[in-house]
């Protein structure tokens, strides 16, 4: 253990030496992933780098980016009779959709609950199916969120239902792809990024072919990182590296966990069961292609579908100024809201909620600078 | 919410393995991979092994996710 601290530190320093001395023009990565997010912030990592290599967090809580829309339904299919809600804890506090005039705390789901709907949280859609066997006179909603690190998990737990031919289970998906949302980012013309901190687990599933289009259409240096700061570090100093050489490329510096083709079961369990539809991100709008719909093969497991609700347009909380954090455009302290109206004890928009999200780590670890 | 564990697998009953972490025991589905045994090192996520290691991965990852908690008590 010491020898590996004292190791690991000693790669951490050089690698801070050597992005000190980088001498090239000013350079911002984003990073996609709400792991690197509390890492960074956690980690003081901002505070060890030189003025011209910027770090800054993009829509990499797959919470933070469900869009109010989606918590809204879940919220109507909490309240209609005969239904338990199971979700991961994360979008438990994430609010819906408020009266604008209103000054009461917006609707979530642990209100909710706190309100008699029955809402429970689970670690694992496995969970929700073992519940959903020993309760056959409820309707159990999974609510399917998550990257590609989480789709798997989805599509498992949806051909388990199908082959036992459970009956009271049913799936409100909102899962997302990663691609066509660094694709939008690469574009924005608002924020300018120089290199990706691509996500250590989402490639775990999707392998680093899945970046290939973004270095070939826009020549934007890629790095798969893990989550330990100093293999942020590394990453980022191969996306300088890449930066110097003039030759952008998908750099895989999580070699231990992530293997070319990434891990192609899960992917071949998640294209059987899922296809990809157009879906709108928090901030980001309608991104083609890259939310996930059930097959028409697995649609009598689509919650929407089996109990049909009617939703008012949703209303996004007024001042949130999450759409431009998750697209890296501002700072959380440029939100009117950050602080004062929008904490983590009460949290306006959903980058306050998750532990993942951009405001809620930058809110956590104040002292962090940049 | 990408968050996933290294944890070793003690016991595999069907399509489900006992795996273990820290002290910490759960059921992992074993849906999502091929070819895991009793013994092995195998990264978890929402309740399913996502990636099996090589031993000398997980050592590597589980030394430094000892040593955050170990430096960052919360």
């Amino acid at each position: 253990m010491a020898g590996l601290t004292a190791d690991t530190g000693g790669r951490a320093k050089a690698l801070v030496a050597e992005l000190r001395a980088y001498r090239g023009r000013p350079v911002t990565f984003m990073e996609v992933c709400g792991t690197h997010t509390m890492a960074a912030a956690r980690s003081g990592l901002r505070q060890l780098l030189p003025d011209r290599v910027r770090l800054i967090s993009g829509p990499g809580c797959p919470v933070c980016v469900t869009p109010v829309g989606f918590v809204d339904h879940a919220l109507a299919l909490a309240r209609t009779r005969g239904i338990t809600i199971t979700t991961f804890g994360d979008l438990m506090r994430v609010p819906g959709s408020s009266p604008i005039e209103s000054q009461d705390a917006p609707p979530t789901l642990a209100l909710a609950r706190a309100e008699g709907c029955d809402i429970r949280v689970v670690y694992s859609p496995r969970d929700a199916l073992a519940m959903a066997r020993e309760a056959p006179d409820r309707q159990l909603v999974f609510l399917g969120v998550g990257f590609e690190t989480t789709a798997p998990a989805l599509a498992a737990a949806v051909l388990a239902v199908a082959d036992q031919q459970l009956p009271n289970f049913s799936m409100l998906v909102a899962a997302k792809t990663i691609p066509g949302a660094l694709e939008l980012l690469a574009t924005a013309e608002d924020v300018a990024i120089d290199g990706l901190l691509c996500p250590g687990h989402v490639s775990v599933i999707v392998g680093p072919e899945a970046y290939a289009s973004v270095v070939k259409r826009f020549g934007l240096p890629c790095a798969i990182a893990g989550f330990e700061p100093v293999e942020m570090l590394r990453a980022m100093h191969e996306l300088v590296g890449q930066i110097q050489r003039g030759r952008p490329e998908v750099a895989n510096c999580y070699p231990g966990a992530v293997r070319p083709g990434g891990n192609p079961k899960a992917r071949q369990l998640v294209a059987q069961v899922f296809e990809p539809r157009d879906t709108r991100w928090r901030g980001l709008g309608v991104i083609p292609a890259s939310g996930l719909a059930l097959r028409p093969a697995y649609g009598h497991l689509d919650a929407a579908a089996r109990f049909p609700v009617d939703l008012p347009a949703p209303v996004e909380p007024q001042g949130c100024r999450c759409g431009d954090v998750l697209r890296g455009a501002i700072d959380p302290v440029d939100c009117g809201l950050f602080g004062t109206t929008c904490t983590p004890e009460s949290p306006r928009g959903a980058c306050m909620v998750s532990s993942e999200g951009t405001c809620a780590a930058r809110h956590q670890y104040r002292t962090d600078p940049s | 919410m990408c968050l996933a564990t290294p944890m070793r697998v003690t016991a595999i009953d069907g399509q489900v393995a006992r795996v273990e972490s820290g002290g910490v025991a759960i059921d992992a589905g074993l849906d999502l991979v091929d070819d895991v045994a009793v013994g092995d090192y195998v990264i978890v996520h929402a309740g399913y092994a996502i990636q099996r290691l090589s031993a000398d991965e997980a050592a590597e990852t589980l030394s430094i996710l000892q040593r955050l908690s170990e430096s960052w008590p919360d």
